[in-house]
């Protein structure tokens, strides 16, 4: 019972939110190596998202676990589908597959010049 | 707790017995790796989805006795 809640509030986030990340500290002060290049990755690409801070509360953080079966944050979520965690996001920007995804997506990016 | 890198190499392969396993202990301190795994298994999958194989191979170790496993996932197209 408890679990289904849990699953509702994080389909709620991804629903609600194009670009949402599931990280560690706040995209200000990312408390984790893999959350500090996913935030940096997604500055850089001007891609506006939402966050959400696992360590401040457990149940989200095993819950998006659960939900993705995915074992680690970060994870980043477009359009409320799973994208990945830090190393494919990694390797998606570098070979431009993930500003596909975006265009794709239909997800404005401010270019900052 | 830390795993060996030989413990990681010997999960993977038991679950992707054709796989082909380098693994760099990126600090030298038995904590952080990266493991670059090629295999014909991963033909036809989302890298979202060869990622998930090499974690389920690990058998719920990632993310709890591993906290850091970066992962290079290559599909093998020849034999």
């Amino acid at each position: 019972m408890a679990d289904n809640i849990i699953t509702e509030r994080i389909k709620n986030e991804i629903n609600l939110n194009e670009v949402m990340l599931f990280m560690k500290g706040t995209p200000v002060f990312p408390q984790c190596g893999f959350s500090a290049a996913v935030v940096q990755i997604l500055n850089q690409m001007g891609v506006k998202y939402a966050s959400s801070d696992v360590l401040a509360d457990a149940e989200i953080r095993q819950g998006v676990k659960d939900f993705s079966n995915w074992p680690t944050v970060p994870q980043l979520y477009v359009k409320g589908e799973f994208v990945g965690g830090c190393d494919i996001l990694r390797e998606m920007f570098e070979d431009g597959e993930l500003e596909g995804l975006f265009d794709k997506a239909g997800i404005v990016r401010e270019i900052n010049s | 707790m830390p795993m060996a890198a030989n413990e990681i190499e010997i999960l993977i392969k038991k679950a992707i017995p054709d796989a082909e396993i380098r693994i760099d202990d990126l600090r030298g301190d038995g904590d952080h790796y990266l493991a670059h795994v090629i295999s014909k298994a991963f033909s036809g999958k989302t890298r979202v989805q060869q990622h998930q194989m090499v974690y389920d191979s690990l058998q719920g170790r990632m993310g709890d006795q591993l906290h850091a496993l970066a992962l290079q996932t290559k599909i093998r197209d020849t034999d």
